[in-house]
């Protein structure tokens, strides 16, 4: 059977080393070296590429032309766009990195700069839209809602495509004059470690004309020779002006097509603009876009090779579409296509590959083809050959069906596909699982063996990365493969030769081997020891080592660690005996080769990381050793459950198997249908990731309540009650006399649940109370949870079982009162330690059961709603937080309209009880006279609405059944609107500075990271002076842009800036005051985080030499005191007692420029200095600063 | 007629016996000027500290990829990545080199280790980056109840002896006056490779912070009452072993200098003074000694050095126990 088609490395004529790069890398190493002007925006997963870009550009790394790029981040890819189009009209080469919203953000310019004929880049790492939900992972949504932007899309499918198509897109950009979008998978691509041959400058400079360089600056903007762009044109013109450019696009086909036979003859890799390879009669094709080709390929090759006539075109330029190329690579005997769309066009005859596809058949007069579409791969759901070879099998059948999805079971609409059996991959290759956590540098570990093995054989290697959705304790499962040929397969290893568990405490979560191949090797990160570890395993775990035939190997890799100075990092140890057990390279070479790589990696570190990591190589295979398996399983444990039993049907029937690991067999049919998922089921993921828990001691503890406030997972509770209440308590459950006024006659416990517990330690670092004889024993201590686990288990049972403390009794205005509240933010997936989490369930606490949150895209949204369980929570009555994320950038305009909402709803219910008040009587008067200034104002309101319901159902009158539906909008509802730095101060300022003067009842919680934390650590305008982030690798140049003076330029916004570790009561009363200020109140909230580089147990410590240092000076700015002659400014901090360096000294952020650039740092944190002094100047002054009540009382 | 001022310490010929110790006015090239211009006739730069080598390294590298894989969305660690990150010796050695330029009299290397390795390597770069000597430092809190004194004592001298076969240049050993038998100690260490013994240095100590319950380690600035250890050791040693001696601790005034030189002091090491009262305090203390020794007809140093030793002394058991006793004894009869 001939088989065409073209294989990339059929023409080694090029003699550059390989190199192992993943497709970010790839396609970001060609921009970087065209292009003058970047201007840039971090978004997942296309961040990296900006991020290379910045850091080359940080390091002095020059463009083509001996230049260094200028890359400029953005306040938005909005920004970015404008900036990009800005830079182009004055006649600069540029480009940008951007995916999914980013890319949406884009599109109005993306009409204006491909009006404008200017030729551009825009690099895409395709991802997925939010919709019905967000997701960081792929699909072709982003790409395809930017298709009728007039750029040209060209499509990379592997990480050495990225690299090639973006050198074709910046040379056939200048030819064409047709700006370029170029696209490869996000993740999948962008984030998959391979091996390439990377094109050098000298190659790419001959695919740049300096002519056409020379054209693009004579266009520019010059006054000089000026011109106009950019006009308002009239009926009369606009529509012939438009078609002006159409030679432009029906030029640019044949462009890309010479700039591919270009790229050939100078690299030997052959692409086309529609890529073929099967059967050179083949009667079945599919046509695909992305990744999935390499995945088609490998279907259509063992097709093929098994004579069936089947093959596979790879769709490279998607715009514009060239009928002419189309029809020149499909073969003539083409008698069915299935085309792949990896988007849902929802309502549209079919998603937009097929749609072109048909069309462009018609066109070619090959109309009596059968052509089907078959979506798949939505947010990188899986697609294997498997799958691909039951798509050829649908264009097999008698009638195959029209339009169909795969690779999930669709019982609703029945669109699925259905599959079966596994594929089988070759045997020359290998492949191998890897099951670490995310702060065990595994993940780490095994791109460095890929670049290992990528540059020390001729070997290629793929490396793949899955995360898991929690950023404390998250799991990570790193996929590898190593084979003789190109690796294309672009989907999980399903059967490994090898399989590596560097976390003994998986074993009982997670079936460990079930991807283990017959023969495969184990290795173990074991505590126990050959002759021990046996018995320590699941019996699912011996079972498979048995059947499987399983080579087992135990190391302790932490042990080894600890003996070579590296204590907990156990990376290189593992990594050592993965090379000495997979044999893909002889060991002594590989113990050097790893050597080398370390040097390579840590040379910068010292020579004392250097040789410690030496000595955990060298001790790593010392410490390999064998188990012998017997032959039956004797184990009596077996993995845990992922949810305890008796929980809600959905907790059991959807959250329970998104738990388990098995979201991915979950039908359509157990979904909700518009995103909508129940709240309170953090509660039911027992992760137990802590290694140490806080035990209390009541003997000590003085009922401050701060461990629980300060506590970012609500896993240190405090309750008050009765004392009778637990009279039946279980054995040690612990209890005390409340000592204050308080809570007189009451009694307190502090509670751990120790199997939410992250053991991040923040509250042992704030308890105040020390015993007198052993002062380092607090009143809460870090122990090792197994020795309290089955205590504290049945304690934490027993105390959620103690009713709460009635809220009307409480005054929550102080830190004690706050902490008796039930916290309605529980158990977060944040990271542990988190400096933001204490602040949101300090306001669920408050206000959560009278709350809807409007929550920006961020860490919070995250932590926040990220399946599979949400951490938003009900009280007894079932009232609990509302919550809902629109975007990142408009989330003071999302939680403004829900404001809007309500005070419609409830001056509509106003008005019905005011026309119904005949029939209610005086219950309407007090309904509506309601004073709701209080917790017992809010329960007597909540009362007489319930009253009101009961009395409603006895009125006939249309007027009561419409009041039915609203009487609950009669009782307080709040409005937060809850998001970090990123969206307040830059992306999403221009509707936060609208809401701010907007007047309305609006509670605005800013979580000030200084950083964008949830994409890593890149700069923003809440950045301070001197820091080091991503984006400002040099130390921000500039000052922290003061959002709190601009909020209160307004003169009635309320606005309050807080620390809680500087004074935990002054953050209380910012939060009830805000509340209670009826419009719009700021809380700028000041939250340690993982990119400061500190000790996240020793947040609170920071906070507080924040303050200290006049760096975040605390504050609250009530307009209402105006009213009362007083001024609205009240500073809370007293003058700096620290210098901003003693401060900075402690944070990584700072101290790392002095590391590296002391002479810079210093200047920097001079300058910081003086803005400190210069803002507490400002401050003091404006403490005395008189102004006329600009503030008037809201009518509620 | 000028007194002759000069004095050879380690082998070097120095224009008089005052030579700033290590601490942070030896760090910096502005305050070594200073320090060069009041007349110090050698400086010790501050100790390259093989400890804090070693946390700060552990410390970066832990930094470098922290936070890296928590989240799909994280690219590397939390933190960019930096150009360098001057873990190692290279800022000390830059500014060892840039010492060398700058000044005219003698750098001494100084080195505080606590590993055999760490030992080696960082004194040979010290000798490579052209230090005229290398004053090493070594302080062992003795803690392990496991230990005799004779292995700790043996620590020293294998410490010693490493360094000795490892550098070319003249080696000093700076140590505490904490031995069993001082005078021995100070014999086994010439004999492992000293070519001066530099007596005695000072640690952080522990205090308490009434306040915030805490043990707080630090040091606080030495008191003229400090030179007498050295005083008494030097006293003793002088003249017995074929070493160089440098007095240091409570080296606060011209006064204090005369005392050590007369005990038999080749050098005297000044820090918390010139801390107190600033680099040109170094010129106050060399003024008065030459004032002394002009005033006194002493044509030079050397004539005056170890004039009053143990071995010269009218009285050498004052040196000794007795001197306990005596003073004693003195302080009594004084107040009848």
């Amino acid at each position: 059977m001939p088989v065409l088609g073209h294989h990339p490395r059929r023409m080694s004529i090029h003699t550059t080393p390989r190199i192992v790069v993943d497709g970010n890398e790839a396609a970001a190493k060609v921009a970087f070296a065209l292009s003058e002007v970047m201007a840039i925006y971090p978004i997942t997963p296309a961040s990296p590429m900006g991020e290379l870009a910045d850091a080359w550009a940080q390091a002095n790394q020059t463009n083509l032309w001996g230049s260094v790029p200028d890359v400029i981040e953005m306040q938005s890819e909005a920004g970015a766009a404008g900036a990009l189009h800005g830079a182009l009209q004055a006649g600069a080469l540029g480009a940008t990195f951007t995916a999914s919203q980013g890319l949406l953000l884009m599109i109005p310019n993306m009409y204006k700069i491909a009006g404008e004929l200017t030729p551009t880049v825009i690099h895409v790492a395709a991802r997925t839209v939010a919709t019905h939900a967000l997701s960081i992972f792929c699909d072709h949504g982003d790409v395809m809602a930017a298709r009728q932007t007039g750029t040209a899309m060209l499509c990379a499918n592997s990480v050495q495509e990225a690299h090639d198509m973006a050198l074709v897109a910046h040379a056939a950009t200048l030819r064409s004059r047709v700006p370029f979008v170029h696209f490869f998978d996000g993740f999948r691509t962008s984030h998959e470690v391979a091996t390439i041959e990377p094109i050098d400058h000298h190659t790419m400079r001959q695919f740049i004309d300096d002519d056409l360089i020379a054209a693009h600056r004579l266009r520019s903007l010059d006054p000089n020779r000026p011109a106009l762009r950019g006009t308002a044109q009239n009926p009369d013109v606009f529509f012939q002006a438009r078609e002006a450019a159409e030679p432009y696009y029906a030029a640019t086909p044949g462009i890309v097509a010479a700039v591919l036979d270009q790229l050939a003859e100078a690299t030997g890799r052959r692409y086309e603009l529609f890529d073929y390879r099967g059967a050179s009669d083949a009667e079945r094709v599919i046509v695909v876009m992305g990744s999935a080709t390499g995945t088609v390929t490998e279907a259509v090759d063992r097709m093929v090779a098994a004579g069936e006539k089947v093959g596979v075109l790879g769709v490279r330029l998607f715009r514009p579409f060239s009928l002419e190329h189309f029809a020149a690579a499909l073969p003539d005997t083409v008698t069915s296509i299935a085309v792949l769309d990896r988007t849902k066009e929802p309502g549209a005859v079919g998603d937009p590959l097929y749609l072109d596809v048909a069309a462009a058949l018609r066109e070619v007069g090959r109309s009596d083809t059968e052509v089907i579409g078959v979506r798949y791969g939505l947010s990188s759901k899986e697609f294997t050959p498997v799958m691909a070879e039951r798509i050829f099998a649908e264009l097999a059948a008698p009638v195959p069906r029209r339009h169909s999805t795969i690779g999930i079971v669709d019982d609703v609409s029945g669109s699925s596909l259905d599959v079966t059996g596994a594929w089988k991959e070759p045997d020359s290759i290998v492949r191998a699982i890897f099951y670490g956590l995310g702060s065990d540098g595994t993940v780490g570990a095994n791109k460095n063996s890929v670049k290992i093995i990528g540059t020390n054989t001729d070997r290629y290697v793929q490396g793949y990365f899955v995360y898991d959705s929690k950023k404390s304790g998250a799991m990570t499962v790193s996929h590898l493969r190593f084979g003789p040929d190109e690796i294309r397969s672009a989907y999980l290893i399903d059967e490994a030769d090898f399989v590596a568990c560097h976390q003994f405490g998986f074993l009982e979560k997670l079936d460990m081997l079930q991807h283990a191949a017959h023969g495969a090797t184990f290795l173990l990160n074991s505590p126990y020891g050959p002759d021990d570890v046996w018995d320590r395993l699941p019996a699912e775990t011996q079972r498979h080592i048995i059947d499987k035939s399983i080579d087992f190997y135990v190391v302790d890799g932490h042990r080894i660690a600890a003996e070579a100075g590296l204590k907990g990092r156990i990376n290189t140890v593992l990594q050592t005996c993965f090379f000495g057990l997979s044999g893909v390279l002889p060991r002594e070479e590989a113990i050097d080769a790893i050597k080398s790589a370390i040097a390579k990696a840590y040379g910068k570190l010292g020579d004392v990381v250097l040789e410690r990591n030496y000595a955990a190589v060298d001790g790593a295979l010392a410490g390999l050793r064998q188990v012998t398996v017997p032959a039956a399983v004797t184990s009596a444990t077996s993995i845990r459950p992922p949810v305890p039993a008796h929980v809600p049907d959905f907790v059991e029937r959807v959250t329970g198997v998104l738990l388990a690991g098995e979201g991915d067999r979950l039908p359509v049919s157990a979904f909700p249908v518009d995103g909508t998922f129940p709240t309170a089921t953090s509660m039911f993921e027992k992760r137990s990731i802590a290694q140490e828990i806080p035990i209390w001691d009541p003997e000590i503890c003085i009922d401050c309540a701060r461990c629980a406030l300060v506590c970012p997972h609500a896993a240190i509770r405090m309750k008050v009650y009765d004392p009778s209440i637990v009279e039946d308590a279980p054995d040690g459950f612990l209890t005390k006399a409340w000592k204050g006024k308080d809570f007189d006659g009451m009694n307190v416990t502090i509670q751990v649940a120790p199997d939410d517990c992250t053991g991040c330690a923040v509250c042992v670092d704030v308890c105040p109370a020390k015993s007198k004889e052993v002062v380092k024993h607090k009143a809460i201590n870090m122990q090792p949870k197994d020795d309290h686990l089955a205590v504290e288990r049945a304690s934490f049972d027993y105390f959620l079982e103690i009713p709460e403390y009635d809220r009307r009794l409480i005054n929550i205005g102080n830190v004690k009162g706050s902490q008796a509240l039930q916290p309605l933010f529980e158990f977060s997936g944040a990271c542990s330690g988190c400096g933001e989490t204490p602040y949101v369930k300090l306001m669920s606490q408050l206000f959560g059961d009278r709350t809807i949150i409007a929550n920006a895209t961020g860490c919070s949204s995250i932590y926040g709603g990220n399946l599979p369980t949400t951490p938003y929570a009900v009280d007894a009555s079932g009232r609990g937080p509302a919550w809902s994320n629109s975007l990142f950038e408009d989330n003071a305009e999302f939680g403004f309209g829900m404001r809007l909402a309500l005070d419609q709803k409830t001056e509509t219910a106003l008005q019905l009880v005011a026309d119904l008040s005949p029939q209610l009587g005086a219950l309407a008067d007090e309904l509506m006279a309601a004073d709701q200034a209080d917790e017992a104002g809010i329960a007597k309101q909540r009362d007489r609405v319930e009253q009101l319901e009961t009395t409603l159902a006895g009125i006939d009158d249309p007027k009561a059944r419409r009041l039915e539906t609203l009487a609950d909008a009669l009782v307080k509802t709040d409005v937060w609107i809850v998001g970090g730095d990123g969206w307040a101060y830059d992306i999403g300022f221009g509707g936060l500075d609208h809401v701010l003067a907007s007047g309305r009842n609006l509670n605005i919680l800013v979580l000030d990271t200084e950083v964008y934390s949830n994409t890593g650590g890149q700069a923003s305008k809440a950045t301070p002076r001197a820091a080091v982030a991503k984006f400002a690798a040099g130390g921000k140049p500039t000052s922290k842009k003061d959002l709190g003076m601009i909020a209160q330029a307004y003169g009635d916004v309320y606005v309050a800036q807080v620390a809680m570790g500087a004074n935990m009561t002054q953050v209380v009363k910012a939060f009830t005051e805000a509340e209670a200020y009826p419009g719009v109140s700021l809380i700028i909230a000041f939250s340690p985080c993982i990119a400061h580089g500190i000790d996240m147990a020793t947040q609170m410590q920071h906070q507080k030499a924040a303050a200290e240092s006049g760096y975040w000076p605390l504050y609250r700015y009530d307009p209402s005191a105006v009213t009362e002659g007083k001024p609205a400014l009240h500073l809370d901090s007293r003058k700096p007692k620290i210098t901003f360096k003693e401060f900075a000294a402690t944070e990584a952020r700072f101290a790392m420029l002095a590391r590296s650039n002391p002479e810079h740092a210093e200047e920097l944190l001079a300058q910081a200095q003086q803005d400190i002094d210069n803002r507490w100047h400002l401050y003091e002054q404006m403490v005395h600063v008189e102004r006329s009540a600009v503030y008037a009382e809201v009518e509620e | 007629m000028t007194v002759d001022l000069s004095t050879n310490y380690l082998g070097l010929q120095l224009a008089n016996p005052i030579v700033p110790s290590a601490s942070p006015l030896t760090g910096n090239i502005d305050t070594l000027l200073e320090l060069a211009e009041a007349g110090a006739s050698a400086v010790v730069l501050p100790s390259l500290f093989e400890e804090q080598i070693v946390h700060d390294a552990l410390a970066v590298a832990d930094l470098a990829d922290f936070g890296a894989d928590l989240s799909p969305e994280f690219f590397g660690g939390q933190l960019p990545e930096m150009d360098s990150y001057n873990t190692g010796s290279e800022a000390y050695l830059r500014t060892l080199v840039r010492a060398k330029e700058e000044l005219s009299i003698p750098v001494i290397g100084s080195l505080n280790g606590d590993s055999p390795g760490g030992w080696v390597s960082y004194g040979r770069k010290i000798e490579e980056a052209g230090a005229d000597a290398l004053e090493l430092n070594i302080y062992i809190v003795a803690a392990d109840m496991d230990r005799t004194g004779a292995e700790v004592v043996d620590d020293y001298l294998r410490l010693v002896e490493q360094m000795r076969g490892t550098i070319s240049i003249p080696l000093a050993v700076k140590v505490g006056p904490f031995f069993s038998s001082m005078a021995n100690m100070a014999r086994r260490l010439v004999d492992a490779g000293a070519d001066g013994l530099v007596l005695f240095n000072r640690f952080y100590q522990p205090d308490i912070d009434l306040d915030a319950l805490d043990v707080t380690p630090n040091l606080v600035l030495s008191t003229p009452f400090a030179m007498r250890l050295p005083l008494t050791w030097i006293g003793i040693l002088y003249g017995r072993l074929d070493v160089s001696l440098a007095a240091t601790s409570g080296v606060h005034s011209a006064e204090d200098v005369v005392k050590l030189v007369l005990a038999g002091a080749d050098v005297t090491m000044s820090a918390s003074a010139l801390l107190r009262h600033g680099p040109a305090h170094l010129g106050v203390m060399l003024q008065g000694l030459e004032d002394w020794l002009t005033e006194r007809d002493y044509v030079s140093v050397e004539q005056a050095k170890g004039s009053l030793s143990q071995q010269s002394s009218p009285d050498p058991t004052a040196f000794e126990r007795a001197n306990y006793m005596r003073s004693l004894v003195t302080y009594a009869s004084s107040r009848s």
